[in-house]
């Protein structure tokens, strides 16, 4: 549990990360350091998006899959590292 | 005779009768008398008819109904007139009882059935649907038969076909000339036919009635069916599944895998933004270069006091804080020391002012603040703008308090057209408010003349209200949130801290002083200041002195470090909240409030400032005493570094409104700019300029700019990111020595300088856009500047040492020469 944390801790103190959210294969956010409404938003419209981009990927190529997904905005960056089970999303501020 | 009755017409028992006039006066029944149209019966008593029976026998009326009359049953006949004439004769009788039942009381019934015919029209029209009928020919099919077109032979047709053992074989074709053949071809030549050069005159066309239908048809996709949900709540784990979840090992797991390859993407972003259009960025900074197009200050305004008998020069400039379009100018008579002497009986009349000028009004200044003696320098208190402090010639402190008149000058605006008004009134009738004639508004304490400073004071400063310091030097927090100690330097090599709250006093005797010294003073001076009134001791003195044997130091300005924070005019919603509402309670009011107060001290303060003298020092040094181990006595710290740059006396010591550590500092012919720390040298000094330099100002909106008045009336500007070794402009001023500039933002359009010369006229200037709007990224430019120029030193340093021992080795070598 500790190891978690720690984890989590490590990435949120990084420069620039706004938020950090864990969410689970159906889109329902575990943890989060963003407030609730923010957090179930970007939970359920980046699990569509992360489904969506790896059925593309492997519709193109089947024996490929999604390892990272990252969407650069004008104002921060989303990054998104998808598993079988899990999605972990990462908010960063990346200009100076 | 039989009685003739109408049965003929339906009505048996009426009898009509001729009665005459005698016969009707008998009965009664005379004709528009006693039968009216209302009432045309009468009955008639059997008796009376009998008895005008026997009395006139034939020749009575009753004659022919005789035989009725003596038959009646009743004792009362019915006679009716008839008007109309309806049954022959103007009288009729009826016979019956029955009849006469049914004229007295005719039956209802008809009446009823009348009105129940009349109702049957007015019902509700129900509608009722056509019915279909059976097809009724009406001789139209024979018309369609006729006009329809119908194949009137059979048709033939024909059959070609190969012989069947020729199927499949290989085709041979070959090519047949048509006319050279005889029958190889049948034609049927075209031949002009009558029937057809008939012109149709006349045509039948059969139109029929139909309703508008409309067919169209489309061609839909149809995947395949879905489910569909809607959800109004998001879905959300509760607390304790969160936990357990927390801790299941595949979360962990997952963690641990995804977090490389996030932190690889994090750090990336951290390094290198690498989505910069660096085409964009590098196009900006070369746009503002080369832009030299209307880069004057333009004349805005210019006042001078008209009224002064004696030929003045302005001494300080400052702009009032919050009033948009009010400046003050302290003025001083343009005399050396000697005529001052000389003269100095004639100017003890002379009141010695501090003007308020508006734009609104460049005659009449809208205030003058008096004072004992010349100012030569006065500032704004940064946290309650109605009060001011000045330094005076003769070395006092002078503290107007000018809340009372707040009003009027904060709503200056068309000041002309109220003058003109006042002019007409006499003079005794003038009330002292409506007088727009500038009043002169006293001072409201000075202090004391023994222990203050002797000489001139050359520069006055209110200290933050961050911060307060003791006799000692230390600082402590400052709990009061007002600017309440101020800080002079002066002529006599002193520099001083005042405090404008009352002290406590140390001895009883002091109480009893005041009381002997009470003077009176006048009823229209506010008493904010009182207890300093000429009892008014600094707080500490420091001394600048050079050593035991020679002359101290002169101070002519001083920088601290927060100065740039109090009157950077960038944020004025920051000082406005700072600044006391009228209507609250002013703390300036009641200053004794904040005394008991135990305060904190503030631990790594920098208690170091720079000040210029008379000479062309630049002193680095503290204000923090220590004490002297010997004597006990508190003795001030011994400089920092002391460098001679000028030439002259340095009358701009000055911190950039946007670096805390970059000094600016002008006199003589030269200027310099230093850094705080670097104690070897100004990161910058300036060659000797062909005419002296008066005064000098950061800009404050441009980090790299700041403006230099020369004693010709020019104004220097220089730019560091264009040229470092001469200034990148020059402009006519005026035709005498400048005195001081002050610029001021008053929006981020407008921006203004103020600059005064030494002739006594004050000129607002309006800064053109390029040097108000600094270009992208000038900030850091000009930071970069000066860490090379840091950097400059430092090699310089090095190199200072590297060829001191090449020196050192030099000579050895010679020595070793020698010998």
């Amino acid at each position: 549990m500790a190891e978690v944390e720690e984890t989590l801790k490590r990435i949120q103190s990084h420069k620039g990360v706004i938020g950090t959210v864990v969410v689970n294969a159906e889109g329902i956010p575990i943890r989060t350091t963003l407030d609730n409404s923010t957090t179930v938003q970007y939970a359920g419209l980046l699990h569509q998006l992360t489904m969506k981009a790896k059925s593309t990927v492997r519709d193109i190529d089947p024996q490929n899959d999604l390892t990272f997904l990252r969407i650069r905005s004008k104002k921060h960056e989303i990054m998104v590292a998808p598993d079988k089970e899990y999605l972990l999303i990462v908010i960063q501020n990346p200009c100076e | 005779m039989e009685p003739v009755n109408m049965e003929s017409m339906g009505h048996p028992e009426i009898y009509p009768l001729v009665l005459t006039t005698k016969t009707q006066e008998i009965f009664n029944c005379r004709i528009d008398e006693d039968v009216t149209d209302e009432q045309p019966y009468k009955l008639i008593n059997k008796v009376d008819i009998f008895e005008d029976l026997r009395n006139r026998a034939a020749v009575s009326d009753f004659h022919p109904v005789k035989k009725i009359v003596q038959e009646y049953p009743g004792n009362e006949l019915l006679l009716v007139y008839d008007k109309d004439f309806k049954y022959g004769l103007n009288f009729y009788l009826i016979g019956t009882e029955e009849g006469k039942e049914n004229y007295l009381n005719p039956p209802e019934v008809p009446e009823e059935q009348e009105e129940y015919k009349e109702h049957i029209p007015e019902d509700v029209y129900v509608y009722k649907p056509p019915v279909s009928k059976p097809w009724v020919s009406l001789g139209s099919e024979k018309e369609i038969e006729e006009e329809s077109v119908m194949e009137s032979t059979k048709q033939i047709t024909y059959m070609i076909s190969q012989k069947r053992s020729e199927f499949g074989a290989p085709v041979k074709f070959s090519d047949q000339n048509a006319s050279s053949v005889k029958d190889a071809y049948i034609e049927c030549t075209a031949y002009p036919d009558k029937n057809f050069t008939l012109k149709q005159l006349e045509k039948d066309v059969s139109m029929q009635v139909i309703p508008q239908i409309k067919d169209t048809s489309t061609q839909t996709e149809w995947t395949y069916p879905k489910n569909a949900t809607t959800q109004y709540y998001p879905r959300e784990f509760s607390e304790e599944e969160k936990e357990t979840l927390k801790q299941s090992k595949p979360l962990v797991d997952f963690l641990n895998n995804a977090s490389i390859s996030v932190e690889i993407a994090l750090q990336q972003n951290e390094i290198m933004n690498t989505f910069i259009d660096d085409w964009k960025y590098l196009a900006e900074e070369e746009g503002t270069f080369g832009d030299k197009t209307d880069t004057h200050l333009k004349e805005y305004q210019s006042f001078t006091d008209l009224h002064s008998p004696t030929e003045k020069m302005i001494t300080c400039v400052s702009w009032h804080p919050t009033i948009y379009g009010l400046i003050a100018v302290s003025v001083a008579v343009r005399l050396s020391f000697e005529d001052r002497v000389y003269f100095s009986g004639k100017l003890l009349l002379q009141p010695s002012l501090i003007l308020f000028w508006s734009f609104s009004d460049p005659i009449h200044p809208q205030l003058m603040l008096e004072s004992p003696d010349d100012i030569f320098c006065f500032k704004f208190c940064p946290s309650d703008p109605n009060i001011i402090a000045g330094g005076c010639i003769n070395g006092q402190i002078v503290l107007w308090d000018i809340t009372a008149h707040a009003d009027r000058i904060e709503n200056i605006k068309a000041g002309d057209s109220r003058s003109k008004k006042a002019t007409l009134k006499p003079m005794f009738l003038l009330e002292p408010e409506s007088n727009t004639e500038a009043m002169y508004i006293r001072h409201c304490a000075v202090s004391s003349i023994e222990s203050g400073h002797k000489k001139v004071i050359t520069d006055i400063h209110w200290l933050s209200d961050t911060f307060e310091i003791n006799r000692m030097g230390s600082v402590f927090e400052n709990r009061s949130g007002i600017c309440c100690q101020l800080v002079t330097c002066s002529a006599d090599c002193t520099i001083c801290f005042w405090d404008i709250r009352p002290q406590k006093p140390l001895t009883p005797q002091t109480t009893e002083k005041k009381k002997e010294e009470s003077i009176e003073i006048p009823f229209d001076v506010p008493s904010t200041f009182l207890h300093l009134d000429l009892s008014w001791k600094p707080l500490s003195k420091i001394r600048l002195s050079k050593g035991e044997t020679s002359l101290d130091y002169c101070p002519t300005r001083i920088s601290l470090n927060e100065d740039h924070l109090l009157y950077k005019t960038e944020d004025k919603t920051l000082t406005q909240s700072k600044i006391v509402k009228t209507g609250e309670m002013n703390p300036y009011h009641n200053l004794e409030s904040g005394m008991a107060n135990l305060l904190k001290p503030i631990d790594d303060f920098c208690t170091k400032f720079f000040v210029g003298t008379e000479d062309g020092e630049v002193i680095y040094t503290d204000w923090k005493m220590k004490k002297d181990s010997e004597t006990g006595r508190l003795m001030p710290k011994k400089p920092v570094s002391i460098h001679t740059i000028h030439d002259g006396t340095v009358h701009t010591v000055q911190r950039s409104p946007f670096y805390n550590d970059i000094i600016l500092t002008v006199g003589g012919w030269n200027m310099a700019i230093w850094k705080e720390g670097v104690m070897t040298g100004p990161l910058l000094q300036s060659c000797c300029a062909p005419k002296m330099y008066t005064s000098g100002h950061w800009s404050l909106t441009r980090p790299g700019v700041f403006y230099i008045g020369r004693e010709d009336g020019y104004i220097d500007i220089w730019d560091l990111l264009e040229k470092t070794h001469e200034p990148a402009q020059s402009q006519n001023i005026c035709i005498t020595m400048i005195t001081y500039i002050k610029p001021w933002i008053f929006s981020a359009k407008q921006q203004f300088i103020a600059i005064a010369d030494y002739y006594g006229t004050l000129r607002i200037l309006e800064i053109p856009w390029t040097l108000s709007r600094p270009s992208t990224n000038e900030m850091t430019s000009v930071n970069h500047y000066f860490e090379r120029e840091v950097k400059h030193l430092e090699y310089v340093e090095q190199r200072k040492n590297i060829r001191e021992q090449e020196k050192k080795e030099m000579e050895l070598e010679m020595e070793k020469k020698k010998i």
